[in-house]
């Protein structure tokens, strides 16, 4: 299983889509690794730095509604993957986006918008972290001496790739 | 209670409930373009279980940069091709007999009612106008299908359109849909499968019917879904007249996988066209949309007229009527991708090409290149396209550029005006 947790990046628009992510010219390459710099590179959000140290340290991304929409390239989470983000906290997800990151043993966690909106109310705090358990469901907000605990569900099945690190394997296993 | 298509697809491709609300289904067809199959491919050997679950139910094509631009997109072509001689898939689409893979594969014959399709491609769901269910998914997913045969889905949910009235004059399935995402937003059928049914949609072709069902995932649907009739069985009684006695029978068993008159619908959404006009995209979203008339005199820089959602014959025609002995404007360029060499031949036999080379078109090879700014039609900062393509996202088809998603219709009347025009004084 991957790790989870740690410096929180957030994103503070719904609708963002793959392209924002990572840019269709950047889907030549062949490895995962090659995708690093290319990191959100057209996201275009006041305050936002797809080079700056915010998006360097992050764990966990959190955002708005549907996110992940567009495309269905799985090098979406692969540039967060090999970027050492392996959550991504959101009120929702667009579908083939959400299997993507559960299909590569990372999570895709959806919480409803009053507990995103407590989570938001960090954004500006440089110690913003999160710490998270899958297999308790639950994440911790830490940040400018606070710390809130919030609840949530993933799917049985979402939970067995993440435990099992990905849907090949545990397909190869079972069918 | 009865069934849905989807439930009725769902039910006949079960292989298990791994867990609850989580199906297993068995895959009558898995797609493969060289965006995202060479990194499953090298997945596959590096875990050396370098197989294919039955190499006929395999489809695979080069389309999104071809002919290759450079090493990388060579290599991603070489890739996919050697993988396809290795394991013996027939139905490998190279150079001179590519074309866009969702315009491709429905012409060859490949996708039937009641299929169970996928493809690493978000716009798989175009295949649903057959009455089957087809989603995207991501290179994962091809994995597990090309190794497995299978792919899991949550049960989607099904929202019905009835679409009814007849089509003014100058609107299309692309100003349906559009409306259509318009009105319910791009996250209005996530995890949802969009039937449409209605007078309109039976009236339409099949590939007006692939056109709407394309960008049932610009609505976040999982896949759009059209009812088989005979429409269905005329466009593939080519490749099923061995199959079955008669187109009646034909129809007959197809019409399995239609709904159920009492099926259980999330939300049904009436749909009235007899009043609809033209639509546009006009911001970065694909719901963001307004009627030609609020548009009208937009200026633009290039006219791009192709792609899985409008390369087809019948679009081709009805650019071609519009632009028949005009020009092009001085300020904009134009580039016509015909969607397949099929449809590139059988325009050419038209005169459809000519067309659009008198007008001062420049035509190019099929391929998807331009529709995400990969190749063939890239735009510059600040420039503006008006696009027969399905996605307006921010730099969609080159950094800082902007694209206005309408009809090839639309498209051809802009061309003619060098910024967005109304079709309907034009036909």
């Amino acid at each position: 299983m991957k790790t989870f947790g740690g410096p929180v990046l957030f994103l503070d628009r719904s609708d963002i889509n793959t392209d924002e992510i990572i840019p269709a010219k950047y889907l030549t390459e062949i490895t995962k690794e090659d995708l690093k710099p290319y990191i959100l590179e057209d996201l275009k959000l006041p305050g936002f730095d797809p080079n700056g140290p915010k998006t360097k340290n992050a764990r966990v991304i959190v955002s708005r509604a549907n996110f992940g929409c567009g495309s269905s390239r799985e090098h979406a989470p692969w540039v967060f993957e090999v970027n050492g983000i392996t959550a991504v906290i959101a009120e929702s997800f667009a579908r083939i986006f959400r299997q993507n990151m559960f299909n590569c043993g990372m999570a895709a966690i959806e919480l409803p918008k009053a507990d995103l909106d407590l989570i938001f109310s960090h954004a500006g705090e440089e110690d913003a972290f999160m710490s998270i358990n899958i297999e308790a469901g639950t994440l911790t907000m830490n940040g400018g001496g606070k710390q809130k605990t919030f609840r949530f569900d993933i799917s049985p099945f979402d939970k067995a790739l993440v435990l099992a690190g990905g849907w090949v394997d545990y397909a190869d296993l079972k069918y | 209670m009865g069934k849905t298509t989807a439930e009725k697809i769902f039910d006949a491709h079960l292989v298990n409930e791994p867990f609850p609300g989580t199906k297993v289904l068995r895959l009558d067809a898995v797609l493969c373009h060289e965006i995202t199959t060479p990194i499953a491919i090298d997945d596959l050997i590096r875990r050396n279980k370098d197989r294919v679950f039955d190499p006929t139910k395999i489809k695979a094509v080069i389309d999104h940069v071809t002919p290759s631009k450079d090493t990388k997109t060579a290599t991603q072509a070489k890739i996919l091709r050697d993988w396809a001689r290795r394991h013996n898939i027939k139905d490998f689409f190279d150079i001179g007999a590519n074309g866009v893979c969702h315009a491709l594969f429905p012409e060859r014959g490949f996708i039937r009612p009641g299929y169970t399709v996928i493809m690493g491609d978000s716009h798989t769901c175009t295949h649903g106008a057959f009455g089957a269910f087809a989603a995207g998914i991501g290179t994962t997913d091809l994995e597990v299908g090309i190794l497995k045969g299978v792919c899991a889905f949550r049960q989607p949910k099904t929202i019905k359109f009835n679409v009814n009235g007849a089509l003014p004059k100058g609107v299309y399935a692309k100003d349906v849909i559009l409306h259509i995402i318009g009105k319910i937003g791009v996250n209005g059928a996530t995890d949802r499968v969009m039937e449409f049914h209605g007078s309109t949609i039976d009236g339409m072709t099949m590939e007006s019917r692939m056109t709407l069902c394309n960008m049932a995932i610009e609505a976040g649907g999982t896949s759009g879904i059209c009812q088989p009739d005979m429409t269905t069985v005329n466009y593939l009684w080519p490749f099923i007249q061995g199959e079955f006695a008669s187109k009646e029978a034909a129809l007959a068993d197809y019409s399995q996988w239609r709904a159920d008159a009492d099926a259980d619908y999330d939300q049904t959404i009436e749909i009235d066209v007899a009043n609809m006009e033209p639509t546009i995209t006009f911001g970065y979203k694909p719901d963001q949309v307004k009627t030609v008339s609020e548009l009208a005199g937009t200026p633009l820089d290039q006219i791009y007229i192709g792609s899985c959602t409008n390369g087809r014959l019948e679009d081709l025609r009805i650019a071609a009527r519009i632009l028949k002995g005009r020009k092009l404007a001085s300020n904009v360029r134009g580039i016509l991708s015909p969607a397949t060499p099929a449809i590139f031949k059988d325009a050419t036999r038209e005169g459809l090409i000519d067309i659009f080379m008198e007008a001062g078109f420049c035509v190019t090879n099929p391929t998807c290149g331009a529709c995400l700014g990969m190749s063939n039609g890239v735009l510059a900062e600040g420039e503006v396209c008006a696009s027969t393509t399905n996605r307006n996202f921010m730099g969609r088809m080159g950094k800082g550029g902007m694209v206005h998603l309408m009809s090839p219709a639309t498209a051809a009347a802009s061309a003619i005006e060098g910024m967005i025009a109304d079709p309907r004084k034009y036909l």
